[in-house]
């Protein structure tokens, strides 16, 4: 990675797509090949299990290694049909790559499983669809979202020969990999991409533009369909409490990213000059790293905990580090400061520290000056269901069994509005593939 | 610091490191270049009569270890295709250039008295120091009558060694093929016909690799191929299993080996001295990595050398001869079992399961909490066959483990589980 160029003043459409360009190219056939050569292929192999979508790593890239990008690509969809965006967006770091027994013995460095992943997907030649679906079921199931669990679930029911829709709220389906995950880890279009082949196999019918409460209702899909799966995710944004929230320049970092991830013409998106970030998990850095990469000289990323607690990993810390982003722990929001006009010019910290074990104000604060505040302090459940459905959620997620079944009949749950997992997308497909499974097993008890 | 001068059959020469008969010694140029690289010696690429040979175009192919170097080398190439004259004028002229190395001359002409006469006259005019007899080119030549066609018949070998030993006042090296059943045959054939040496091993019938999109063998001349000689790292165990036959076979004690294949860098060639070869030859290596690679394998022996105190070559020649022997005199009461150092292992688990699927089921896993595995020898199980150690990617992470027993020595001929046991 090259980032000498952010400190240059950018011009151009061009020269800012170039700085939007993969943050980890690909590797090369040769790379591949070299690196696929380190897999020691172990015996109940432990990067298997901390793989949260089961894939079968050893098997992978034992075929990358033997020429076999289609057998490598086929293990990995088998499990994981969203595998291309997985090795690109994965935190490899705290997963697969993590728990690498290379990491133990004298090289001290992990296979780069999530590099030889994109590999295997990207360069496999499928003659067809890799995947059959099996004899039609005649039942029919209703998706709403068509993020990665939606589409895993969707992918799986097909090929059990189920017939699927997919109801969309957005003009586009790919959920956070169209809209949320930073420009510069899925480049090209890749999301779209992906949904396509995923549509590929058959059986799945996408809707877009349709959203839960407005277009489409549960009760009638569920009066309409043999069971509705909901992968809706996390639609709504947490908010400061603070008063001026809506001044000028005050904005949500998933809005902005989404923006520039569908803008047709970066250079022509309004950049401040100075910003500042709150939160701390990934959105966060993505929107601190790619605010520097589009010209804005100052970027403070501040969180209210220190840097252990924080939810981006140590690596995704490092890259922001890399951009020449300031972190700065232990502070915690307290006055939006703005001008006569209503614009933010500065925002007001206050300091924190542990004090019997909780999170406790201090008497000092600071402020930072910046034309604008991007709050990435987490998204929230929004569940626009009829009131007389009333859908069980308990601690801001919707509740489901070990089934992925919720409170309602015929309904299913997974992804990132649901309590299980930590919101990786990884995880979201497991639990879109395990809810299909489910699904399956309770539309047609008697098929094993 | 250790002197690796030698004299190998009565040719001196300032290293044991010569380049052997092959593509690196075809010509003046090449030969100038690897005695300023520092080789000790070189035996000239095969002479013939005129007309010379015609090579084809793809002359060379190879297997690759899992990083991609080359593993095995295989070659199609004839003996030199340049004039019998040019290559005499060249061998003069560099042996004048160069009088303290070894140059060796390698020869291949009809298996009849008169070629052999003549050209043996012509080589010892050169002033080379020897000449090596080439019994063993395993492509092209044979289908005319040389090369290995003659090394494959003992009587053959004898008969033209007897030729050269009568026409020619050089020391005369005998290059054997693999392409045999039992080597001692071959070497057996020349020292009766007076050879002063045996050289080995030539390279071996080859196919390295198919291209499955053509169905055609590598190298591919226009969509044809046809066996190669193969060579380089792949061969080693091979051709040191041949050298130790002939050291080891009381038919021909004494007889000088200069030892070939595979051999790549100064611990090759200490191993294959230590079976008796008293000079190597090396050419895959040098074609893989110029000339220069000579110096690496210099220092290494001399370093290596001076470690073990040997002062010179003869220290260490031969010394594993000795403990080569054949199975029935390995001692039955002998007993290691493999043992894991739980501190290097790193888990992968690949002596588990190369020990559970295909050997005695003698490794046990032990899930931990944290969801990786220990493993653990179970010692009743264990035969000592060192598969796991094999397997084991981490350095000394598995050792054999003598285990101590008051039996002393007892080999199969003594052994009372032997129904054809030595009568006592």
């Amino acid at each position: 990675m090259n980032l000498t160029h952010t400190a240059l003043s950018i011009s151009g459409q061009d020269a800012l797509n170039e700085l939007f360009n993969d943050i980890k190219p690909a590797l090369t056939e040769r790379q591949a090949l070299l690196e696929s050569a380190r897999c020691l292929y172990c015996y109940d192999a432990p990067c298997i299990k901390a793989c949260p979508s089961d894939i079968n790593i050893p098997s992978f890239i034992t075929q990358i290694h033997a020429h076999n990008n289609e057998g490598a690509a086929k293990v990995i969809y088998e499990n994981n049909i969203l595998g291309g965006s997985c090795a690109r967006v994965c935190p490899t770091e705290i997963l697969c790559e993590e728990s690498c027994v290379r990491n133990k013995e004298a090289e001290c460095s992990p296979v780069l499983i999530g590099q030889l992943q994109r590999f295997a997907t990207d360069n496999a030649r499928f003659v067809g669809h890799p995947f059959a679906r099996e004899d039609t079921t005649g039942k029919k199931i209703a998706i709403i979202g068509a993020g990665p669990a939606g589409l895993s679930c969707a992918h799986r029911l097909a090929l059990k020969g189920h017939e699927v829709e997919i109801f969309e709220a957005n003009q586009k389906a790919g959920g956070l990999n169209e809209y949320g995950i930073a420009k510069y880890k899925l480049t090209d279009n890749f999301a779209q991409k992906e949904v396509d082949f995923i549509l590929g196999v058959g059986g799945i019918t996408l809707h877009t533009n349709k959203a839960l409460g407005k277009d489409i209702n549960l009760k009638a899909l569920t009066a309409q369909f043999d069971a509705v799966f909901l992968a809706i995710g996390l639609q709504n944004t947490r908010q400061l409490m603070l008063a001026n929230e809506n001044a000028t320049g005050m904005q949500n970092a998933v809005d902005y990213i989404k923006v520039l991830r569908q803008s047709t013409d970066i250079s022509a998106l309004e950049i401040p000059v100075r910003a500042v970030v709150i939160g701390a998990g990934n959105t966060a850095i993505d929107i601190a790293c790619q605010l520097r990469r589009l010209g804005t000289e100052d970027v403070t990323l501040v969180y209210r905990r220190g840097e252990a607690d924080m939810g981006a990993t140590s690596h995704e810390q490092m890259i922001a580090r890399d951009h020449q982003v300031r972190i700065r722990t232990w502070s915690r929001p307290d006055t939006i400061i703005t001008d006569a006009s209503g614009a933010v010019t500065a925002m007001r910290f206050r300091r924190t520290h542990i004090e019997s074990g909780s999170l406790t104000d201090t008497e000092h604060t600071f402020d930072i000056p910046c034309e604008a505040v991007f709050k990435a302090v987490g998204q929230t459940l929004h569940t626009p269901i009829e009131d007389n459905y009333p859908l069980h959620v308990s601690s801001g997620k919707v509740e489901v069994d070990k089934h992925f079944k919720t409170n309602i009949g015929k309904v299913f749950a997974g992804g990132d509005c649901t309590q299980v997992g930590q919101d990786l997308t990884v995880e979201a497909v497991q639990q879109g593939k395990l809810a299909a499974l489910s699904i399956h097993d309770y539309l047609l008890p008697s098929s094993h | 610091m250790a002197d690796l001068s030698i004299e190998f059959a009565g040719i001196k020469s300032p290293n044991p490191f010569w380049l052997a008969s092959a593509p690196p010694t075809d010509k003046a140029y090449n030969v100038e270049r690897a005695f300023e690289a520092g080789w000790g010696g070189v035996v000239w690429k095969t002479l013939g009569e005129d007309p010379a040979a015609v090579n084809v175009s793809s002359r060379y192919s190879a297997t690759y270890d899992a990083f991609g170097n080359v593993a095995g080398f295989n070659n199609i190439e004839l003996i030199t295709d340049r004039s019998l004259d040019i290559n005499l004028r060249e061998i003069e002229a560099v042996k004048k250039s160069w009088p303290d190395r070894a140059l060796i001359v390698s020869l291949m002409v009809p298996c009849e008295e008169s070629p052999w006469k003549k050209i043996l006259k012509m080589v010892e005019q050169t002033g080379a120091d020897g000449i090596e007899l080439n019994f063993g080119c395993p492509h092209g030549m044979p289908e005319r009558g040389m090369g290995a066609a003659v090394g494959q018949v003992p009587e053959y070998v004898q008969m033209v060694t007897r030729w050269c030993k009568q026409y020619s006042t050089l020391p005369v090296i005998v290059k054997l093929t693999p392409n045999i059943t039992d080597i001692r045959l071959s070497s057996r054939a020349a020292h009766a016909g007076g050879a002063d040496a045996v050289s080995l091993i030539n390279t071996i019938n080859s196919i390295t690799s198919i291209d499955l999109d053509n169905m055609v063998a590598r190298p591919n001349v226009d969509g044809k191929s046809t066996h190669g000689g193969y060579c380089g790292p792949a061969v080693k165990p091979i051709a040191m299993n041949m050298v130790s036959e002939i050291a080891r076979d009381t038919h021909t004690q004494g007889l000088p080996i200069s030892g070939i294949g595979g051999i790549s860098n100064w611990r090759d060639a200490a191993e294959f001295i230590s079976l008796g070869s008293g000079s190597v030859q090396v050419c895959t290596a040098a074609m893989i990595y110029g000339f220069r690679i000579v110096q690496e394998m210099k220092s290494g022996l001399s370093d290596w050398m001076d470690s073990k105190g040997y002062e010179k070559i003869s220290d260490f020649q031969g010394l594993a001869v000795p403990n080569t022997t054949d199975w029935k005199y390995l001692n039955m009461n002998y007993k290691v079992i493999a043992s894991i150092d739980d501190d290097k292992c790193i888990g992968c688990g690949r002596c588990y399961i190369g020990c559970e699927d295909t050997s005695h089921q003698a490794i046990k896993p032990l899930a931990q909490a944290d969801g990786t595995n220990k493993f653990e020898i179970i010692e009743e199980e264990c035969v000592g066959c060192n598969l796991c150690q094999i397997t084991c990617p981490v350095d000394d992470c598995i050792t054999m483990v003598k285990q101590d027993n008051d039996q002393g020595y007892m080999n199969w001929t003594q052994d009372s589980r032997n129904p054809y046991r030595d009568a006592s």
